[in-house]
């Protein structure tokens, strides 16, 4: 005799599971269909998930197709793909030789360099807005792209997780290669990284998740329309700093553009998303 | 370490000097950008708040623009009379609220869907998994945006409570605080001040607005945290289970006495991450009305950014900043004790049971 669950039970387990299933997604639906509504419809009609009529007004707007450009996506766009692509490989790649370095080659200070990462992890990124701000303007870079990428350029964090990914890996094959004469960069470039595909692999995906969705850095390292991201650019929209009205569907549809990336991300690589997030829960 | 240092040859590195070298080259970005960026910074944001600099010329040249003014920002927002520390009161009264909502509402949410999705029988665990998962992955200032359009006045939210006849309140207008809806005037008992805040006001709870910012916290936490219930869940002993369904255990005794004991360290971790984060609430707060209306939803955090952005009196909110910085570095390192002690606790268990372990068998 089975032990079963009984049908009541699941009927239960179900039910919870698809009401609050709709309660997470449908901020989404929603999102999606007001962005093809008109002004009109957003603010009359909340709740209709098929616009109609449907308009891309909001759309054209936002890829500069009409004469209105004062919200100028397209360069929010690229500012935000451009300074996303360039951290993400400074990082993949710092923070890679950093965390070799931690992991594997003996040198004294190793120990105190460890200790101090391990330090600036726990440092709450709010309270670092102001000293970022003063160590820009005294370097004179303020509001340009050197301010946006050059602190986040090595993460703490990301050190920490390919540190322990090295700790992981046997020796055996490295010591291998210097035996054969490598030189250490090499045996780190063409040995070691190779090897460290499946933490490279996560590292990048946290690392763009990271800067692309990175707001409170670029709030105060930048001030022109120029230097603005999707992020930052979305966040001075709904302040009203850019023309008057609700402009709801705008707002949704610039919200969605700013998700869609990370969204896409997050649907191919889930699997590293969770095992980030877990090495970022139980660090120390 | 010392043995090879023995062995290194006099006057030729040799391949302990060569690892030395790459080691220190090796982390040199890692060493530079840190130093510039972050510790160098810290340094002088502190000196900053012991000034009062208001934006104007260099804050390390001191003059008009930025005399030096001992701590007199720090006791500003502590022991001065004024406005200063009446607004800080007031956003660190707002933060104590939202931790106090926020916290034990996401833990509870995320151990009780870990518990729903964790069930064997169920078809389509990775669909709910990724759909509780997804909003947390996505940039807060979208999120954030896409919640005030939600709770705008004629939004999705006040329709929805329309259907089923209930009037919505201004969401992002309404600074009554939770405990104060019914209106009234403060009894006598509770006009008494502390630290410049009425104890009537103290105790208002979060205003309206900053449910909303409590219900999106929540929304998009929930997911992050019941991954690692999930994951605790996973590592249980199946020994447990077995154990628990031949002693004729009830599903509620066992949830009581077996599952939520064994994942102890797992609600520590949920908990303390949550006290953690939710000091450091601040995107969501700039998005949704910047500490508006009447002040409900500043935190210290904001406030800070506002008082040196906003305001242009860069020393206090630097000296705001450190008292921020100061709640969470505590908050993290008692985190990170009570993980160790746990683990210490664990291991000492574990090594217990394997000593008694053959006394057990006979």
């Amino acid at each position: 005799m089975r032990h079963t669950t009984p049908l009541w039970k699941k009927s239960l387990a179900y039910a919870v599971l698809v009401a609050v299933a709709a309660i997470y997604l449908y901020p989404f639906v929603i999102q999606i269909a007001t962005s093809f509504k008109t002004d009109v419809e957003a603010s009359n009609d909340a709740l209709s998930l098929v616009p109609n009529p449907v308009s891309t007004a909001a759309w054209k707007r936002m890829f500069g197709l009409t004469e209105d450009s004062s919200v100028p996506f397209t360069t929010w766009l690229g500012n935000s793909l451009f300074v996303t692509v360039v951290v993400t490989a400074g990082r993949v790649f710092f923070d890679s030789l950093a965390g070799y370095a931690l992991s594997r080659l003996r040198f004294r200070g190793r120990g105190f360099l460890f200790a101090a990462l391990l330090a600036v992890m726990s440092v709450p990124g709010v309270a670092l807005l102001i000293p970022k701000f003063l160590m820009v303007s005294y370097l004179g870079i303020y509001d340009t792209y050197a301010a946006m990428i050059l602190p986040l350029v090595v993460d703490a964090a990301g050190v920490f997780i390919m540190k322990q990914f090295f700790d992981s890996v046997p020796l055996s094959i490295e010591e291998a290669a210097r035996i054969d004469g490598a030189g250490i960069f090499r045996t780190f470039w063409s040995i070691v990284l190779p090897m460290a595909r499946p933490a490279l692999l996560t590292l990048t995906i946290l690392s763009f998740q990271g800067s692309w969705n990175e707001f409170g850095h670029f709030l105060v390292t930048t001030q022109s329309d120029n230097h603005k991201t999707l992020v930052t650019g979305l966040a001075s929209l709904v302040s009203g700093q850019l023309g008057a009205g609700q402009q709801f569907p705008l707002k949704m549809g610039a919200a969605l553009l700013t998700t869609i990336p990370v969204a896409i991300l997050f649907f191919v690589f889930q699997r590293h998303f969770v095992q980030g997030s877990n090495e970022g829960g139980v660090k120390g | 370490m010392s043995a090879s240092a023995i062995k290194r040859a006099p006057g030729r590195g040799g391949i302990h000097g060569r690892e030395a070298v790459a080691g220190w080259l090796f982390t040199a970005p890692l060493i530079v950008i840190l130093g510039v960026f972050l510790f160098i910074p810290i340094v002088m944001a502190l000196y900053v708040s012991l000034t009062n600099w208001n934006g104007n010329g260099s804050p390390f040249a001191g003059g008009d623009n930025a005399q030096f003014v001992g701590l007199r920002n720090y006791t500003s927002l502590f022991t001065d009379e004024g406005l200063t520390r009446q607004t800080f009161m007031q956003s660190l009264n707002n933060n104590f609220w939202y931790v106090l909502l926020v916290v034990p509402i996401q833990t509870a949410t995320s151990f009780l869907l870990a518990l729903v999705v964790n069930n064997r029988f169920l078809k389509g665990r990775s669909f709910f998994r990724t759909a509780f998962y997804f909003p947390s992955v996505t940039s807060s200032i979208a999120i954030s945006v896409v919640f005030l359009v939600l709770f705008a006045n004629s939004g999705v939210v006040n329709s929805l409570l329309k259907l089923v006849g209930i009037d919505g309140p201004q969401w992002f207008n309404d600074a009554r605080g939770i405990f104060h809806l019914g209106g009234g005037e403060a009894p006598a008992w509770a006009t008494g001040q502390i630290l410049g805040r009425s104890l009537w006001e103290w105790t208002a709870g979060p205003s309206v607005a900053m449910c909303v910012i409590v219900i999106l916290a929540v929304w998009t936490t929930t997911g992050t945290f019941m991954l690692m219930f999930l994951a605790a869940m996973q590592d249980l002993p199946v020994e447990v289970d077995e154990a628990a369904a031949l002693d004729g255990v009830s599903p509620w005794q066992k949830l009581r006495h077996v599952t939520i004991p064994m994942l102890r360290p797992t609600f520590f971790l949920v908990i303390t991450l949550g006290l953690i984060g939710t000091w450091q609430v601040f995107d969501q707060i700039y998005v949704m009305g910047k500490g508006q209306p009447g002040g409900t939803t500043l935190t210290p955090a904001f406030l800070s950014y506002q008082q040196s952005f906003t305001n242009l009196k860069y020393g206090s909110g630097a000296a705001m900043a450190f008292v921020v910085f100061v709640i969470i570095i505590l908050l993290t390192w008692f985190q990170r004790w009570l993980m160790s002690e746990e683990r210490t606790e664990r291991s000492r268990l574990r090594r217990a049971q394997r000593a008694a372990a053959p006394g057990g068998a006979a």
